[in-house]
């Protein structure tokens, strides 16, 4: 007991000042990347350094990188040693829309809340089953980290559920293994309506690097009306928990 | 062993493809057999196509005690006699041989898919099916009497985590026998390897397990350098060294507090999830991603660490370090922890051994197995960790090995980040030998992990074969479910922690 109350004080209070404060991320954090077109001498060379096939060229010769796709390894930072392409430390990345996840010179568009009947129903208090469909467990981890002391995700009215019919979404991670299709769209439709999807991770949004396997599915968009993308392999706790939020209209 | 036909070689070393002993299938199984009865472990053991339709096996066997490695091949065609009625371990390697190629192991008892998929070979497939195999749709094992009843759970889980196909045959709470059906995750990375090493090699690396991102990625680089001959800088291998232990405190730190979240010690659940977040965060530290994701890369490491980065790793671990101790004691002086964790789950040093376990689930039987301290490469070459046993068995022996671990895991950090050597970090890699094999061996946070890389005679993959450490130990898990409660299962599961995609692959 006396051991137990001590142990309660040496470790403190721990839990995160976000929202009030702004989050403390590593300094070699790779978050939003940017594109200066002007800048990039040989645009093959960065598309030929992605592992992930997330870069690509318009008709007008200029670059478009699809952070569905992106892994976040900056090999093409790296392959532009001019700067054209550089990864910032914004964390805030999550989109409404499959599009708005392609970046250009000219930037990106920011996520929107969710419709006003959706911030009314789950805006206070949203229950989430998470289903892993063939992701690698980085994802997993980074969203059940939401869960601990330093985030509380239970403070935001957010909570994971151990059924999908106490749930009023899904948080889909991996790219839709063919062996978890049907176990997938099962967990769906046990979900009551109306209720939303959220695809988190490169793998869920596209397919990820997999997406050219017959293995798999091209993410969890391929079989499921997606509401929220969150990219990211895996994505920073933080990025979740933003893209979360910022769908239910908690922050600005 | 004398008069072996077996090659043997050393880890990190590399072994020209016509040099690995060609036996007829009598051979191989008499050879293979009489390896593994004079101590050693099966580490791989897998099919890959060869001329006219034929599927050629190759054996990699692991001597613990001599640090050697053994390697043979035979050739199949349909089928061959299995080697698992006289050789356990042998089980999980054949049934895969079995799913891949359509080769069936004539004899072997418990011959059903393990990832549901079609074979590799036009036209063949080991049960004859004529539809594409259905996760799940299998034979399972059955017991009838008055009673009896069946639980299946699963593929979707109650929590946050990976999916997976469980039938417990109970009578009442108690389990006669779990049965495990995986394959959910199946992405099929083994086969995309091929032709390369390529842009994407190292990203599959890092997710054919993601928390294991270091160990896979690490061991993916061995086998490439061995194969090019590569000669990697010192620093690098401290920092490559580090980063391993570090992604093993953070996964040991989180499964001792899910444990004591399983029995509803809250205290050490809620300190431990944070602290594997600070262990998480240190690795982030070094390379920007929690999961160690571009740090380990062929040559080295693909980032540095100036002075500052040092200073605040050392900051971190040493706060990590009291802040874990303390958390992990509670549970020790717990009643209501050791009442749950003593006598949970108990598997025997024989069934171990028999099974070939690896890693805490085999140290936690008493086994000395440990990559790091029996077939050392880079740092660990230089710089011992003890091996960490426990003999009880149970859940709390797989708990205090962990805990073990974690001390001398940080002892060897504070001394490593306390004398990094200055240099480079990456150095060049050449093109890979042809016609070669490499294994490469590493002490992953669940054990041992295998990967087996073949070239051809441009100097390509050819194939490639990746054992998770989870491959051995899923089915210590079932042996450690019989007799149990089906209540204890969670705590079970836990306690072994085993790895879905890094299994399925």
């Amino acid at each position: 007991m006396w051991k137990v109350l001590l142990a309660r004080l040496r470790q403190k209070h721990r839990t995160i000042g976000y929202p009030r404060r702004a989050p403390v991320l590593p300094e070699r954090f790779r978050g939003l990347p940017a594109i200066d077109d002007g800048k990039i001498a040989d645009a093959r060379a960065a598309i030929e350094a992605c592992p992930a096939n997330a870069l690509a060229q318009d008709p007008g010769g200029r670059l478009r990188l699809d952070m569905g796709r992106c892994i976040f390894c900056g090999e093409c930072e790296r392959a532009c040693p001019g700067g054209g392409i550089a990864f910032g430390r914004e964390y805030r990345l999550c989109a409404r829309t499959r599009e708005d996840l392609v970046i250009t010179a000219e930037g990106r568009r920011r996520a929107d809340a969710l419709g006003a009947e959706a911030r009314r129903l789950f805006g206070r208090s949203l229950k989430l089953r998470q289903v892993s469909a063939g992701g690698c467990n980085a994802c997993e981890a980074d969203t059940n980290v939401l869960t601990t002391v330093v985030f509380d995700l239970g403070r935001f009215g957010v909570q994971f559920v151990a059924s999908p019919r106490h749930a009023d979404g899904l948080l889909v991670t991996g790219p839709v293994t063919r062996n978890m299709e049907s176990a997938l769209r099962a967990t769906y439709e046990a979900v009551p309506a109306p209720k939303i999807v959220i695809a988190a991770g490169a793998c869920a949004i596209s397919g990820g690097l997999f997406a050219d396997h017959d293995e798999v599915r091209r993410g969890a968009g391929d079989i499921l009306p997606v509401d929220v993308f969150i990219p990211g392999c895996p994505p920073h706790p933080m990025t979740i928990l933003d893209g979360v939020l910022r769908a239910l209209g908690r922050i600005e | 062993m004398s008069g072996s036909p077996l090659l043997m070689f050393e880890h990190g070393g590399v072994a020209a493809l016509d040099r690995v002993p060609e036996l007829g299938v009598g051979e191989f199984r008499a050879h293979v057999l009489d390896a593994v009865n004079g101590g050693a472990r099966i580490a791989t053991f897998f099919g890959r196509p060869a001329p006219g339709g034929a599927v050629r096996l190759l054996a990699v066997l692991a001597e613990e005690y001599s640090g050697i490695l053994q390697a043979a091949s035979t050739t199949v065609y349909d089928s061959y006699s299995a080697l698992t009625p006289e050789c356990p371990q042998a089980h999980w390697f054949e049934r895969e041989i079995a799913e891949q190629w359509g080769v069936v192991p004539r004899g072997h008892p418990w011959l059903k898919p393990i990832r549901f998929h079609r074979a590799y070979r036009d036209g063949k497939d080991a049960w004859r099916r004529a539809e594409a195999p259905v996760a799940g749709v299998a034979d399972f094992f059955r017991m009838e009497g008055e009673e009896i009843h069946e639980v299946a759970v699963g593929p979707v889980h109650a929590g946050i985590i990976e999916p997976g196909h469980f039938r417990f045959q109970c009578h009442g709470e108690n389990v006669f026998h779990l049965e495990i059906s995986l394959g959910y995750q199946h992405r099929g990375i083994e086969r995309r390897l091929r032709g390369g090493p390529s842009a994407r090699t190292l990203p599959y690396m890092e997710t054919l397990a993601g928390d294991t991102s270091i160990g896979h990625a690490l061991a993916c680089c061995e086998a490439l350098e061995a194969l090019a001959g590569a000669h990697v800088p010192a620093r690098a291998h401290v920092l490559r060294g580090v980063a391993l232990e570090i992604e093993r405190l953070a996964n040991h730190t989180g499964d001792l507090g899910a444990l004591a979240g399983d029995v509803g010690f809250l205290p050490t659940a809620s300190y431990c999830g944070r602290i594997r977040g600070d262990f998480l965060n240190m690795t982030a530290v070094i390379c920007g991603n929690r999961f160690g994701r571009g740090l380990v890369r062929p040559g080295g490491a693909a980032f540095d660490l100036a002075d500052e980065h040092v200073q605040d790793l050392e900051r971190r671990l040493q706060a990590a370090e009291r802040d874990a101790a303390g958390a992990i004691e509670l549970l020790w002086h717990s009643s209501s922890v050791m009442g749950r964790f003593e006598d949970t789950g108990a598997v025997t040093a024989e069934t171990a051994q028999a099974l070939g376990l690896v890693g805490p689930a085999a140290r936690a039987c008493g086994i000395e197995r440990d990559v790091r301290h029996d077939f050392p490469l880079g740092i660990f070459r230089y710089a011992q960790i003890p091996v960490s046993t426990f003999g009880s068995g149970d859940v709390f022996a797989r708990a205090f090995v962990r805990a073990l671990e974690i001390q001398r895991s940080i002892a060897f950090l504070k001394s490593q980040l306390g004398m990094l050597s200055a240099g480079p970090v990456l150095a060049p890699v050449g093109p890979c030998a042809p016609n070669a094999l490499a294994v490469a061996l590493v002490e992953g946070w669940r054990g041992e992990i295998c990967h087996a890389c073949i070239t051809d005679e441009a100097g390509r993959i050819a194939h490639y074969k990746v054992v998770d450490p989870s491959f051995h130990n899923w089915m210590g898990l079932a042996m450690a479910m019989r007799g149990q409660q089906i209540s204890d299962f969670p705590l079970c599961n836990k306690s072994f922690n085993l790895s879905y995609c890094g299994h399925d692959l």
